[in-house]
């Protein structure tokens, strides 16, 4: 049976096998799982069990709710997911969409480990600043997830690596559309060398993007380079001699 | 002869992430078709006096020398002439002045002249060549590490973590007389020399430089920008200076009436 556990600053906290149909999490005492927590609304999320297929969802909450990362207002729960509420991580194992046995006694354990040495970017986690701290934490989290589920081939391959800052871009039309590039040397070039060139740097604190070569500047988000490098944000398209490309970060 | 057509230049220094004030200097003549580095050392600020005479005594005097245009033969008799000067006229300003006593400096230094490169350096200071997608070491340094190298005490490896990489055997202006080191090469277009103050070489890696090279060569100023940004995302721990120079072209001297006239009657 699928379940939630919760964890925060990495030691678990409690677990919950969602045997119901509809489970909430929140606040307030009537909560499945009672978070008592400022940062956490009264009634915060719920999530709905339907033929093992479980789903989640924003209650209207204060300070909203992360699956991955990524904002949501309902969205559907696959094994190794994590929703994130203010401080607190709920990570959805679903045993079953694996097909392993030695899946739960994995999660027995301390699902996530707490080692700050490998996160890029510590943030702090000061009150009031949660989901931008939660964002930063979040990278090395997904590392575990990876690894405990290597054997099924069910489960996306997350290409990860325990590098900080990676990136990729992703081709968006012309004959090569689909294609990605890994963005894993110091310097990548763009375009045809003598017509337009434009370079992506890889540095400490992120990636640039810097125009080359060419009479036409490359364009981000549709706004031409200027002389100096820009950097580039999660999803931002660059646009390259009538070609588009996404920057995303993994 | 006016060089500018045939070369693209780009220079760039920075103090670096750790020290407050920059001891390098630098100078450009795109016309006369040289450059030079000079990376100064000393106390308080006699570094930068004397990397600063280094430099504007060098070029003032190279390039009234240079207008008249110069016979065959006679580049490295010139430069070398030329950098003994600049080494005696700032000794004895350490000598006669105390707060710059015991100042120095490095000294890298190109000509460009007739489809080839005329290399001068004293120190650790560097001039690298890009060319069809390899990087060469053009200078090797006059430093105690690359003795200890050279004799075989200390391995490649060991010298990449030593700690006195900054000990130079041979700098401008501690001693009376220099010995100068003076080497000639064919100039090829789509050539780009780099050179560069230790805090380049000290921070970046020889791969990576060659990447930038290859990714920016077509744009010296830019390659100039992220060799001494690389420099200082990976610590800056010392200034950090480059000089770029792409050959665009072709740049045979001019053989006129004149100089065939000055080559004979000599």
């Amino acid at each position: 049976m699928a379940k939630l556990i919760v964890t925060l600053d990495g030691q678990p906290i409690t677990e919950l096998e969602l045997g119901k149909e509809r489970v909430t999490i929140g606040r307030k005492p009537h909560n499945d799982i009672v978070i008592d927590n400022l940062a956490v609304s009264g009634e915060h999320v719920a999530v709905t069990t339907l033929h093992g297929q479980s789903y989640v969802e924003d209650l209207g909450s204060t300070n909203g709710t992360l699956v991955n990362d990524a904002p949501i207002g309902r969205a559907p729960l696959q094994h190794g997911d994590e929703i994130e509420i203010g401080k607190y991580r709920l990570r959805y194992a679903n045993p079953e969409a694996i097909g392993a046995r030695k899946e739960p006694a994995d999660f027995n354990k301390p699902a996530i480990p707490d080692k700050p040495a490998i996160v890029p970017t510590q943030g702090g986690s000061d009150l009031g600043a949660h989901t931008i701290s939660l964002a930063e934490h979040r990278e090395p989290m997904a590392e575990p997830a990876s690894q405990e589920a290597a054997p099924p081939a069910e489960i996306p391959p997350e290409p990860a690596k325990p590098e900080e800052n990676r990136a990729a871009i992703q081709i968006l039309n012309g004959p090569n559309a689909g294609k990605e590039l890994d963005l894993n040397k110091t310097l990548t070039s763009l375009g045809k060398p003598g017509v337009q060139v434009a370079v992506i740097t890889r540095r400490p604190h992120g990636y640039f993007v810097t125009h080359v070569q060419g009479d036409r500047r490359p364009a981000v988000n549709g706004q031409a380079l200027d002389a100096h490098p820009r950097q580039l944000a999660d999803h931002d398209v660059i646009e390259l001699g009538g070609i588009k490309m996404e920057f995303y970060l993994r | 002869m006016d060089l500018r057509p045939a070369l693209d230049i780009a220079s760039l220094t920075d103090p670096g992430k750790v020290r407050s004030h920059n001891e390098d200097s630098l100078a450009v003549d795109a016309e006369a078709g040289f450059v030079i580095l000079a990376d100064g050392m000393g106390g308080y600020n006699a570094g930068e006096v004397a990397s600063g005479i280094a430099v504007t005594m060098l070029s003032d005097s190279l390039k009234s020398a240079l207008r008249d245009g110069l016979a065959d033969g006679e580049t490295s008799p010139l430069v070398q002439t030329e950098i003994e000067r600049t080494n005696a006229a700032i000794h004895q300003a350490a000598q006669s002045q105390p707060q710059f006593s015991g100042m120095g400096t490095t000294l890298v230094f190109a000509l460009f002249h007739d489809n080839r490169v005329t290399v001068a350096h004293i120190g650790d200071s560097r001039l690298y060549r890009y060319r069809e997608a390899r990087l060469e070491q053009v200078t090797r340094d006059h430093s105690l590490l690359q003795e200890q190298i050279d004799s075989g005490m200390v391995s490649r490896e060991e010298a990449r973590r030593s700690h006195n990489k900054n000990l130079v055997t041979r700098a401008l202006g501690v001693d009376p007389t220099v010995a100068v080191e003076i080497q000639e090469h064919a100039a090829l277009p789509g050539d780009i020399y780099l050179l560069c103050s230790d805090g380049l070489n000290d921070m970046v890696a020889d791969e990576d430089i060659r990447l930038t090279l290859g990714t920016f060569g077509a744009n010296p100023k830019l390659a100039a920008n992220q060799l001494v940004r690389m420099a200082n995302d990976n610590g800056g721990r010392d200034n950090v200076s480059v000089i770029l120079v792409r050959i665009l072209r072709d740049f045979p001297a001019r053989r006129g009436v004149l100089a065939r006239l000055r080559t004979w009657l000599k």
